[in-house]
């Protein structure tokens, strides 16, 4: 007995880190992700998510007032004011040159070129003298590195959703999205429980080719079924991208909630015949709410295959702003931002936020809709 | 008047014949008890009059009208199911309420008759529960309830106490004792394999077996005159012993000498044909006396003893096949094991059986 504990023990151990690690391994890019997108696209840009939440030293180049605006004060001219305006901070070093930006300690004297002076004190004042007056129309390049405190936005989801047409696309796709889930779930509740429970000729026959369905590769139709569509005068339109959704996932509803239907007691449906009800009764008051648990779990299936689905959509619908859906919107900024992170973070934050909310909501009904059928009663 | 009338029902599946012949005819407000092995096709029976099973053969009437097509809500039936079959997500009032709903009955009507059916079967507390939260008995008094509400000519219980454990199964096994005196004019129609239910249940048994009857009687009829050798061993317990011989005296009464050498003289008539015929000899376990060596039908040695306090079950080395000669003496015995016994037993207590296995006592 003992040792047998000690097997479960450890067994339960294995388990536990394994599903630990699992966690990890899917939380962490996540959370980097959502991180990454409420941050300043600057410090994004320079370091990683994980310091967010610290200081961090930044170089930055300030440039002085405009030569206009110069003082002369005795003999020299002045150009004075604050580089952290209207903000603060601290200045730790500072430079004139691009070459040398770093050289100078906050506090000291900088000797430039033609005998002019810099200094820039800690708190970010700046002053640049000469004995010539300055010329030209833009003020002096000052260099200089300084404490940059943590800086979140919601800026990057302003921009994404509204200027770069992402709040759109995700319309769109809740458009798509969601009569292409309900709808083959209709259909195949009603298919299923007919195959399972009413009695008309070949049904088997129907039923294994349903599931033979399973095994076809849904992009060999694409093609014949557009050309249909065409012909039929639907064309690439919602009509016709709901009617190919449904179509895709109509086998495997129909098989997984046949095989959930099919296993509920044989008793409870007599009995509900031996209480006068039909077939239309014994589904909808009967079948439909003891499937709850399988209908759900296909919805999951369905709504994030639908959801994150770019082949279907991109043959069944346009390019416009009416028609593009959230993945095809991914794409397009993945091609002209590549480079910038806030954008791309931002949308694909926005892009897996709906799918995260369906799972959580639904998940207890996925882990038992997915044991349907395997402990009888339950 | 006949209530529900079977006439030369069969039933098969494909090729295999599971039930045939079936005549019979149920008055009203009779309880009928289906027993038989497993696999007999009582539940069968019940089923096709129930209207879940197609009837491939015969007709079906109740209450003179032929039944065969009609669908089983409106045969005027209601059905008990063994596994309960309530509605899992329905609290117990709309497990009752689901068939006056699906009619289209009034809310009053529904009302009404949930809380008097909750009361006759005391389940007015547990009207908002959910079968889940319901004991086994309680499930089943709903199951009963969801019966009663439709207030049916004919009920039909599908092993509706195998189920529940031993103690709880004899209490509600007097409930339905209970129900039916409330209710003298319904009929009950009750499949069981268990015995005591029949026996203590039953107006009048019909024990099925190899795809037909094999007998029909009121419960005592059956016990004391089996019209078979299945009917004898089936009914009673522990079974009834066997002990092949040959006929050796007609007349009024029948004398048949056993293969072990001793003679019983029984308490049936008999004709001349019959002399030197095959036949067995049948004695009930509780219907055994102690006996002498000169008067004595049965005599073998012990092989163990099960002292149960009221009764002491002797089990006997067997005499020519291999099933054990049990015996059932009233009171409290010291026996050995291996110890030699002589068993007797009255002329009207004895049962014999001719070759094809069917009773001296019912042939014409």
């Amino acid at each position: 007995m003992a040792k047998m504990a000690g097997t479960r023990s450890t067994l339960s151990l294995v388990v536990n880190i394994s599903t630990l690690l699992l966690v990890i391994i899917w939380v962490i890019p996540t959370l980097g992700l959502l991180i990454s997108s409420f941050r300043d696209k600057d410090q994004l840009a320079n370091t990683g998510w994980w310091t967010s939440l610290t200081n961090a030293e930044r170089n930055f180049i300030a440039r002085s007032i405009a030569p206009e605006e110069q003082i002369k004060q005795g003999d020299l001219y002045i150009l004075s004011g604050n580089i952290f305006e209207p903000n603060s901070g601290e200045v730790l070093v500072f430079g004139f040159k691009s070459q040398q930006p770093v050289a100078f300690k906050a506090g000291e004297v900088a000797q430039m070129k033609n005998e002019q002076l810099m200094s820039v004190s800690i708190n970010g004042d700046y002053r640049i003298s000469s004995k010539e007056p300055f010329t030209g129309s833009r003020g002096k390049r000052i260099f200089y590195r300084a404490i940059d405190p943590p800086k979140f936005t919601l800026d990057n989801y302003k921009e994404v959703l509204f200027a770069r047409g992402l709040g759109r696309s995700f319309i769109n796709t809740v458009a798509v999205t969601i009569p292409s889930t309900i709808i083959p779930i209709l259909v195949a509740a009603f298919a299923a429980y007919a195959l399972a429970w009413m009695k008309f000729p070949f049904r088997m026959l129907l039923l294994a080719t349903i599931v033979g369905l399973l095994v076809v590769p849904l992009q060999i139709s694409l093609i014949p079924l557009l050309k249909m569509y065409t012909n039929l005068g639907i064309g690439k339109s919602y009509f016709s991208i709901w009617l190919a959704h449904t179509g895709f996932g109509l086998p495997l509803a129909i098989y997984l909630l046949y095989n959930y239907i099919s296993g509920l007691p044989r008793e409870i449906i007599e009995s509900a015949r031996v209480d006068g009800a039909s077939d239309f009764d014994i589904f909808v008051k009967i079948i439909l709410p003891l499937s709850f648990p399988a209908l759900a779990s296909f919805a999951i299936f369905q709504f994030l295959w639908v959801w994150n689905d770019l082949l279907v959509a991109t043959v069944f619908l346009g390019n416009n702003e009416q028609q593009l859906v959230m993945t095809g919107r991914l794409r397009e900024l993945l091609g002209s931002y590549g480079g910038n992170w806030e954008i791309l973070t931002a949308s694909a934050f926005v892009s897996i936020v709906v799918p995260l909310l369906v799972f959580f909501s639904l998940q207890k009904y996925l882990v038992r809709g997915l044991l349907a059928g395997s402990v009888k009663g339950g | 008047m006949a209530n529900l009338q079977i006439k030369n029902i069969g039933k098969s599946y494909g090729k295999i014949e599971v039930l045939k012949g079936i005549n019979l005819e149920i008055s009203k407000g009779e309880f009928i008890v289906f027993v038989g092995p497993s696999g007999c096709g009582k539940s069968t029976l019940l089923r096709m009059i129930a209207g879940l099973e197609e009837i491939s053969d015969g007709t079906l009437e109740i209450d003179d009208v032929e039944m065969n097509d009609v669908p089983p809500a409106q045969r005027g039936i209601a059905m008990v199911f063994q596994s309960y079959a309530l509605y899992p997500h329905m609290s117990v009032r709309d497990n009752m309420a689901f068939a006056m709903k699906i009619a289209k009955k009034s809310k009053q009507e529904i009302e009404e008759t949930t809380n008097k059916v909750a009361k006759i079967l005391q389940l007015e507390d547990y009207l908002e529960r959910l079968p889940k939260e319901l004991s086994g008995g309680q499930r089943q008094r709903v199951a009963i309830g969801r019966a009663i509400v439709r207030d049916p000519k004919i009920f039909l219980f599908d092993e509706p106490l195998s189920n529940l454990d031993a103690a709880l199964r004899v209490a509600t096994r007097i409930e339905i004792a209970q129900l039916k005196k409330q209710m003298p004019n319904s009929t009950m129609i009750y499949v069981t394999h268990d015995q005591v239910e029949a026996m203590t249940l039953a107006d009048r048994i019909v024990v099925l077996a190899n795809k037909g009857i094999s007998q029909v009687g009121s419960p005592l009829e059956l016990y004391d005159h089996p019209r078979n050798e299945f009917v004898a061993t089936f009914i009673g317990s522990p079974a009834m012993n066997l002990f092949a011989g040959t006929i050796s005296k007609t007349g009024s009464k029948t004398t048949i000498k056993l293969d072990s050498g001793n003679e019983a003289i029984i308490d049936v008539a008999s004709n001349k044909e019959d002399l030197g015929k095959k036949a067995k000899l049948g004695i009930r376990p509780e219907d055994f006396k102690l006996g002498s060596e000169k008067d004595h039908v049965v005599k073998s040695n012990i092989r163990f003893v099960e002292a149960l306090g009221e009764v002491t079950l002797l089990h006997l080395e067997p005499l020519n096949d291999d099933l054990c000669i049990v015996v059932k003496l009233s009171g409290d015995f010291k026996f050995e094991n291996g110890q030699e016994i002589f068993l007797k037993a009255k002329t009207e207590k004895m049962h014999l059986f001719d070759d094809k296995q069917l009773s001296y006592y019912w042939r014409k």
